[in-house]
């Protein structure tokens, strides 16, 4: 098989479902993309990465689906014995189990573990494990992981997480210091803050959200912040 | 034998009634991303049929008995406005809307990587607000659009487009009078511009050369609608492009 | 059951072997008996293989709809019951149902079937409507063309009921023989074409249905012309596979109409 192998996409092309991104079988399909034949394609309205030969595609918009690691915000909304069940924002609840959340030890005959937490309770933990049908665990073992209390909640488009965040944080910490606001994001694109001008954080983030993909938004935004203080 | 209303020749020196010609689309209209709250949204027109379609998910199955272990399910909802019509038709579900929601979710189909999102549910809405003939065709391409919009796993586009026969001619795109009195009224859809099809209905006599030729037309003037689709969700989003990361 | 699916895929992947040793376009056993149901203006029973549907042809007096102030009405409805199969559930009918009920509607509506002129008893004012009902007794597979088979013969050994003009009544008492019969002129036939495994087959069984990727209904008249057609299914057909599956249902469809009344 004479067949010469060529790129016909390159590192942050749009890619549309079903666009070819190469030809030939020495490019490999990795997250994103799926092999038709001997061509390498799209399953995304995307930005397409390129390294070295792996190729990926990563979506403009979708729903969260959680990945181990990822720091998330969710919402308490069950409980049996030994485990809380946890609305992180996607198609999937997540279990949170007693030991992973509480360090003390607990008699579970004699202890209602609402004590703890509750239903309608906020917290930020990460995500210990998918399984491939999809039950997901968490843990609050991590240094982070803490109920939030008082303040709002805002959810944002998952896929724009990155961009409020910033390099290194820059974005978050540039908005928090403004409003002087505890901000906490969570990968899942929900958004927890409390502090002095929630309003003016509030429209911070928005904004963010609505232009992430343009350019001089950290401008703009510095530029809303001061003006709003 | 003909119906109230007929008009004598619907073609004439190869124009017809609305000046075109046979292999001609109506003026086409296509969106994407205009939507707040649906994760993705989708707009299609063949001139004055507009359809409008909307995807929500994946997102927990309800009756959760429906959810599957292994894969994420479609369903796919094709309504009309009661203002739709020329005569005002009942809001709500008629056996119509209900077959014609069939087909068009069985079209999507195998086009997603339902694998991709066990557990969960995928759910488009389409909205004929303004019918004249091919309403399924333009909410099938406006909910391919939505769920690309959507951020879904896809493996290609469906696009979708009528062909009838009018006059004894074999004619692209049927519309309002030619639907009404025409001799036979084709719905077709295609995956990816290709010649696998994966919507077809008919209804009206035929012989198998006439078929033959409405086929090969339909699957090209799907490969057209395709081609639209494409430079819509490019245009869309590749303004948006070149921002800080 | 995904196993029996897999397997019956690859059997036709590899040597286009059925499970039931069938050949690729042969039909299972066909049986069709008219004049079943006394209290129906016509009725047909239709057995194939273990597939048995039941239509039955009642006819009443309506105002013709305004397009056509001349012709009679049809109204076509299916019913996959729940004695048929334990899949199917009691209540309003299931999309394959109503699915069921228009591709039939469509074979016989377009090709003209029914003589609709003949049905006009005022212009304007009455004319007589034909109500067919297919229900599904017993699924095995292939519901869809055992109900167009069953809603064609009840139509061809249907009797319309004598009218009293002066009275405006339906004259119940004419017995059955003096009654006249529908006009009926040409005999659509709708044959599925199931795809497995990439091969075409026709009247697929009920292990066949779960397992195929797609299929095609096409409807042919007495001439040989095409009336009808649906794809249904998640899967795709080529275009030279629906040009394929056309020229097996009108060979097919010749030979189910001779053993038609």
């Amino acid at each position: 098989m004479n067949e010469i192998s060529e790129l016909v996409k390159n590192e942050r092309d749009l890619a549309i479902p079903g666009d070819i991104l190469a030809k030939g079988l020495e490019y490999l399909p990795g997250q994103g993309c799926f092999r038709s034949e001997n061509e390498i394609k799209s399953k995304f309205l995307g930005l397409v990465r390129v390294k070295e030969r792996m190729l990926s595609v990563v979506p403009l918009a979708g729903v969260y689906i959680p990945k181990p690691g990822d720091g998330i915000i969710g919402k308490i909304i069950d409980m049996q014995n030994m485990f809380w069940i946890v609305d992180i924002n996607s198609p999937y609840d997540a279990i949170l189990q007693l030991g992973e959340a509480v360090r003390d030890y607990v008699d579970i005959y004699k202890t209602d573990i609402s004590v703890y937490f509750d239903i309608g309770d906020v917290i930020y933990a990460k995500v210990l494990n998918v399984t491939k049908s999809r039950n997901v665990s968490m843990t609050m073992a991590d240094y982070r992981s803490k109920k939030l209390t008082g303040g709002r909640v805002m959810h944002i488009t998952p896929s724009k997480v990155p961009r409020l965040i910033g390099k290194a944080g820059s974005m978050i910490e540039l908005i928090k210091n403004k409003t002087g606001c505890q901000i906490v994001v969570g990968q899942n694109g929900i958004v927890w803050f409390r502090g002095t001008n929630e309003a003016l954080a509030s429209r911070a983030i928005t904004t963010v959200e609505r232009e992430a993909h343009t350019e001089g938004l950290t401008d703009r935004i510095t530029k809303m912040l001061e003006e709003g203080a | 034998m003909a119906k109230v209303g007929a008009p004598e020749k619907m073609i004439e020196h190869g124009k017809r009634m609305d000046g075109r010609t046979l292999e001609q689309f109506r003026p086409l209209v296509a969106e994407a991303g205009f939507l707040e709250k649906a994760c993705g949204s989708g707009r299609f027109e063949f001139a004055n049929t507009k359809a409008i379609a909307a995807v929500y998910g994946p997102r927990k199955v309800h009756p959760r008995h429906m959810m599957q272990p292994q894969r994420a399910i479609l369903r796919c909802k094709y309504n009309m406005a009661p203002f739709s019509t020329g005569e005002r038709s009942r809001p709500g579900h008629s056996r119509r809307s209900i077959e014609i929601s069939k087909v068009i979710t069985e079209a999507l189909n195998s086009s997603m990587f339902l694998e991709d999102n066990p557990k969960s549910a995928i759910d488009a809405f389409i909205e004929i607000i303004q019918a004249d003939a091919s309403t399924r065709c333009a909410g099938l391409n406006a909910v391919s659009l939505a769920l690309a919009d959507a951020g879904i796993p896809m493996k290609d586009l469906v696009s979708s487009c009528s062909v009838g026969k009018v006059d004894g001619k074999i004619v692209l795109d049927v519309a309002g009078l030619e639907d009404n009195f025409g001799d036979v009224d084709i719905a077709i859809a295609t995956f990816g511009g290709s010649d696998k099809v994966v919507l077809l209905q008919l209804d009206g006599i035929m012989t198998i050369g006439e078929f033959h030729k409405a086929l090969d037309l339909g699957v090209k003037g799907c490969s057209e609608i395709h081609a639209l689709q494409k430079e819509t969700l490019r245009k869309k989003y590749a303004v948006n492009l070149g921002g800080e990361e | 059951m995904e196993i029996q699916d897999r397997y019956i895929k690859k059997s036709m992947e590899d040597n286009k072997v059925r499970l039931d040793g069938r050949a690729l376009d042969e039909f299972r056993e066909v049986k069709i008996e008219t004049n079943v149901v006394t209290s129906a203006e016509g009725s047909a029973r239709v057995k194939l293989g273990n597939s048995l549907v039941i239509a039955g042809v009642k006819m009443d007096v309506m105002t013709p709809y305004p397009d056509t102030p001349d012709e009679g009405n049809l109204i076509v409805d299916a019913e996959l019951l729940p004695i048929a199969s334990p899949d199917f559930e009691p209540g309003p009918p299931s999309e394959s149902a109503i699915e069921i009920a228009r591709v039939v509607d469509r074979g016989i509506r377009e090709c003209k079937a029914i003589d609709m002129e003949k049905l006009c008893i005022k212009p304007k004012e009455k004319v007589w409507a034909v109500h067919i009902d297919i229900h599904a007794l017993d699924h095995d597979g292939n519901l869809m063309d055992a109900c167009g088979l069953a809603a064609i013969a009840a139509l061809l050994t249907a009797r319309i009921p004598d009218y009293d003009e002066k009275n405006e009544k339906i004259v119940k008492e004419t017995p059955f023989e003096k009654r006249k019969k529908l006009p009926v002129k040409d005999v659509p036939v709708p044959v599925t074409v199931s795809k497995i495994g990439g091969v075409l087959l026709l009247d697929a069984s009920l292990e066949e249905e779960e397992a195929r990727e797609a299929q095609i209904t096409v409807t042919t008249m007495k001439s040989g012309e095409l009336c009808a057609m649906q794809k249904a299914g998640s899967g795709f057909l080529t275009v030279d596979e629906i040009k394929r599956a056309v020229e097996l249902s009108i060979a097919k469809g010749k030979e189910l109409r001779e053993l038609l009344p």
